[in-house]
């Protein structure tokens, strides 16, 4: 009685931490995020071997480096998920403030490993892609200053938050990583447009886009042959896409069997741009299908949650934050079977790579916190017979 | 848009009235407010996301299908991931005419190092720089010891060089097979094949990349497996074009030029025999591209078809062709060559006086400007940049070298009367030297349109008909006179009936207005006259034959004594018999009578 008057025995209000996060969780994401890096060791077992041979290494050093990367992504995931929504704001703020400066100082600090774009920053053996961590910080930001917009007397966050957005395309493209600078944009763009983007600039902006396009391929003669290039069914085998079409041609319904595959031996981005082609070559259809089917119950389920939240700023910040998870999904294999132009982009989860994997650990990690049930005030609706 | 105010003024006197604070009012109507406006954006939210949910899952199902019709296709082609060494033999030769190799592919080897594996780098790196000089011990040693993996140390070697990097015995040391192209003739017909490079590579293979020249030009031609080898055949003769480069070499030494061209072009199919530029190149050992100064002095520069130049009086037969194609003259038609025209601030004038007139014949046989320019007034300007432009010179080459689309040729936008009569005789339209040989072709064979290739095919033919037979006869006699008794007579070759015409033209100085004492001169010339199989276009740049008294520059001095030795030197390889007068049997008997 003593204790708890005084306060030396601390008073649990409410339950517990971890059986609230279990009853709030979206635990379908939660498991497909988990087999997606399943998975991906399991590619990584395939693909990464004769790189290791290339660089003298252990056949199976890139895997034990991933599945260290892994552990530490998916204890960032649990440790975010479990934050409130303003706790991950307040870091993700914080989060952005760095992963900028620390962009903006990679002219002066960074190093570019000798492919030509400075975008790493060498800390001790570790080297970091600052623009991996700047996205996530990116959209939580631009969906705060966009929901504070949206409050009455709020500031004009839909314009403050498109110069920033200007800005770090800017200096994105400049690294030059046009890869991030239009992921980012895109970013912005999908939560522009769930704050409410005037449907008449939408439809002008798709009208603008055709016409340009149309304008380019009919006047430049550089842009029409990439375009026709891309059209062309024909892909040149020796090409890093030629090898990936071979690849999937090969693996058919269910594969060549596992360790079987050819294409890593051939393609020097097995392991990470083109790792879906490994899946597709030792595999089959099938491992794609599932990656595919994982890929798209992690966005559409985190969408479907999203539309029943309330609070505005969680659901501009989960829609953002889903969407390019997926979208960078999406644009990896989208370029594998030659969807969409050539374009380096990691498979979230999947493809080997440190900064990759963590920060897409921090991604999930903040959209299961975005995403968990919480109340909604639907009693409230009831009583004021608000709402519909 | 009426709006509610948030303080409605009934309400807030009311208020007042009852003693309440009319702030609490406010603070009620704002929250409706938001919260309305809340209910609509989150309305207006929910169906914006299950659309994006929608795109999203057509997205991923277009990737499924895709995957899908990729993955139950049968491969049609063979696979190249599969075959043992990928990077061999790929890239297609390049013979001449006859079938000499021009380019070919040769095996050789890459050293790179792995500095982590490195017994002794110290011994490594001396070794190293012995067998290779360029290389610098101290830096080598430097990468060897630092925390780099991976050293490139040469591209290519020698199997000399490699088995001696082998003999140093360093587990460290590796080497990578490639394919490098080799130009077995050095510089010989350099500037047709350009040469390549590498492109993407990794130490146990190297793409090899066409950067200029043909090379460039069929580089997707040479790398498509699909032609299983086939050689690319150019219409270059090999013998041809080692003899043009040799004589044009010596002509431009004796003339002190600083660079020369030459373009000996087959009339009836077009197929370029031989082209060169001098000074040249190595393809095998590009040269670099000049970081400073004219781009036009670089002996990468293809004077023959990037080079425009004003090509002066060459272009005069093109005049006189035309008016008699009109019927404005015949080639007895007499003109009037005295005295010189003055037209807006401007005189035209001759380098001799000439007469008061001459006959058409005479004004090309004595390169009268001004009487050019009375003929081309009576053209007119309309209907002589038509001809122009039908013949091809005031649009790029369509031949078959990256180069030529930067060889676009110049002309005034505005093309004046004044303009008229100074393109009559060559100045104010600058074309390539290709450019003129293939004008020429086309008068020389009777007048139907020449495209000038670089690729053997007997399919090559000629176009349409630019000019009647009886004109282009007309001509070919005019240009026979030249060199007969006009200002070629160098050019005359025993047995070969040259005719050609003589062109001068001042140099341009960059900062406007022309050089005094530097020229471009230019011999244009078809062979034989009476029967016209080849035409060639010999220019120099800058000559100067300093034997004389005084200095002398016009082509008639420079550019057609090299042209007549090239003649000299080529006919015969040609295959074209000389044409001997037969000599008179008086007082001799024969043998066999």
């Amino acid at each position: 009685m003593t204790e708890m008057v005084y306060g030396s025995i601390p008073v649990q209000t409410g339950d517990p931490i971890l059986p609230r996060w279990w009853r709030a969780i979206d635990k379908w994401t939660l498991s497909c995020v988990l087999a997606l890096f399943a998975i991906g060791l399991l590619l990584g077992l395939a693909a990464s071997p004769p790189l290791a041979e290339r660089n003298d290494k252990e056949p199976f050093y890139y895997v034990i480096k991933q599945a260290q990367f892994g552990g530490l992504a998916m204890i960032v995931m649990f440790v975010t998920s479990m934050m409130t929504p303003k706790v991950v704001r307040r870091l993700a703020t914080l989060g952005f403030i760095a992963a900028f400066v620390a962009v903006l100082a990679l002219p002066f600090i960074g190093t570019d490993f000798g492919k030509g774009a400075v975008r790493w920053l060498s800390l001790g053996g570790l080297s970091v892609q600052p623009s991996e961590f700047l996205k996530p910080g990116f959209i939580v930001v631009a969906a705060w200053l966009m929901s504070a917009s949206q409050d009455i007397g709020g500031p004009p966050g839909k314009l403050y938050s498109f110069i920033l957005t200007a800005a770090i395309v800017l200096i994105l493209a400049l690294q030059p990583d046009f890869g991030q600078a239009s992921l980012v944009l895109f970013g912005w763009c999908v939560i522009y447009f769930v704050a409410g983007a005037p449907m008449l600039l939408l439809v002008g902006v798709a009208g603008m886009t055709t016409l340009a396009g149309s304008f380019a391929y009919m006047n430049s003669e550089h842009f029409a042959r990439r375009i026709d290039g891309f059209l062309n069914p024909e892909v040149d085998p020796r090409t890093q896409l030629g090898y990936a079409t071979n690849a999937i041609r090969e693996g058919g319904l269910f594969g060549v069997g596992v360790g079987e595959g050819q294409v890593k031996m051939s393609l020097p981005d097995a392991h990470t741009d083109f790792i879906i082609a490994v899946a597709a070559e030792e595999y089959g259809l099938v491992l794609v299908l599932l990656v595919v089917a994982l890929y798209a119950a992690v966005v559409i389920r985190s969408l479907h949650r999203l539309s029943k939240e309330r609070d505005p700023f969680i659901r501009l910040a989960g829609t953002g934050l889903a969407c390019m998870f997926s979208v960078q999904a999406m644009i990896n294999m989208g370029v594998a079977v030659r969807l969409l132009p050539a374009k380096g982009m990691t498979l979230p989860f999947v493809s080997y790579g440190g900064s990759s994997v963590i920060a897409s650990g921090i991604v999930m990690g903040m959209l299961l916190a975005f995403t968990r049930s919480r109340p909604q005030g639907q009693i409230g609706d009831i009583f004021s017979r608000r709402g519909r | 848009m009426i709006r509610t105010p948030l303080r409605p003024l009934a309400r807030i006197l009311n208020a007042r009235q009852a003693g309440e604070n009319p702030d609490a009012i406010e603070a009620e109507n704002k929250r409706i407010r938001h919260e309305a406006m809340r209910d609509t954006d989150r309305v207006r939210a929910e169906s914006r996301l299950y659309i994006l949910g929608g795109c999203f899952f057509f997205a991923f199902t277009a990737i499924i299908l895709k995957m899908g019709v990729i993955a139950t296709t049968l491969p049609e082609e063979p696979q190249v991931s599969r075959s043992g060494d990928p990077i061999l033999s790929m890239r297609s030769d390049i013979v001449d005419r006859e079938g000499r190799v021009l380019a070919t592919n040769f095996d050789t080897y890459a050293v790179y190092a792995h500095p982590r594996d490195m017994i002794d780098p110290e011994v490594a790196a001396s070794e190293l720089a012995r067998i290779f000089p360029e290389l610098d011990e101290e830096r080598l040693l430097k990468d060897f010891t630092g925390n780099r993996s991976f050293v490139w140390i040469r591209r290519q070697i020698s199997p000399e060089q490699m088995q001696e990097v082998f003999d140093i015995g360093e587990p460290g040391l590796l080497f990578g097979p490639r394919e490098m192209r080799l130009y077995p003739n050095g510089p010989v017909a350099s500037h047709i094949l350009g040469g390549s490079n590498f492109g993407r590579e990794s130490v146990d293979s190297a793409e090899i990349v066409g950067i200029a020249g043909v090379e460039r030009q069929f580089d997707d031609y040479l790398r498509d497996p699909a032609n299983g080898g086939a050689p690319l055949q150019l219409s270059i003769d090999l013998t041809i074009q080692a003899a043009t480069e040799r004589v044009l070499a010596g002509g431009m030494m004796l003339m002190n030029a600083k660079g020369a061209a030459a373009v000996l072009m087959d009339v009836h199919t077009g197929e370029i025999i031989s082209m060169a530029s001098l000074p040249d190149f190595d393809p095998n050992n590009r040269p670099t591209v000049l970081t400073q100064g004219d781009q036009s002095d670089s002996p990468l520069f293809n004077r023959a078809v990037q080079g425009v130049y004003e090509l002066g009086s060459t272009f005069k037969i093109l005049a006189v062709a035309q008016a008699l194609e009109l019927g404005l003259v015949n080639p007895d038609t007499m003109i009037q060559t005295q005295p010189a025209i003055r037209i807006g601030g401007f005189a035209i004038n001759d380098f001799h006086s000439y007469g008061r007139e001459n006959s058409v014949t005479d004004v090309i046989a004595k390169s009268s400007n001004i009487g050019t320019a009375h003929i081309a007034e009576m053209i007119g300007g309309e209907r002589q940049q038509e001809f122009l432009r039908s013949l091809g010179i005031l649009d790029v080459s369509p031949v078959e070298l990256s180069e030529a689309r930067a060889g676009r040729p110049q002309y005034p936008r505005d093309w004046t009367p004044i303009n008229t009569m100074t393109i009559s005789y060559g100045h104010g339209v600058a074309a390539s030297p290709l450019h003129l040989a293939s004008a020429y072709a086309t008068l020389a064979n009777g007048g139907r349109l020449v495209t000038p290739t670089l690729i053997h095919d007997a399919s090559n033919t000629v176009g349409e008909r630019v000019i009647s037979e009886t004109t282009a006869r007309q001509s070919v006699d005019m240009l026979r006179q030249v060199v007969t008794r006009g200002t070629a007579s160098f050019g005359e070759v025993a047995g070969y009936e040259v005719a050609g015409k003589t062109g001068t033209a001042d140099k341009v100085r960059p900062t406007g207005g022309y050089y005094d004492d530097k020229v471009i001169a230019t011999f244009a010339s078809v062979f034989p006259a009476s029967d016209p199989k080849y035409v060639l276009v010999v220019t120099l740049d800058e000559p100067n034959d300093t034997t004389g008294s005084e200095p002398r520059r016009t082509a008639g001095w420079t550019a057609v004594p090299v042209a007549a030795e090239m003649i000299r030197r080529v006919a015969p390889l040609l295959g074209l018999r000389p044409n001997i007068e037969t000599p008179l049997m008086t007082g001799v008997s024969l043998a066999s009578e």
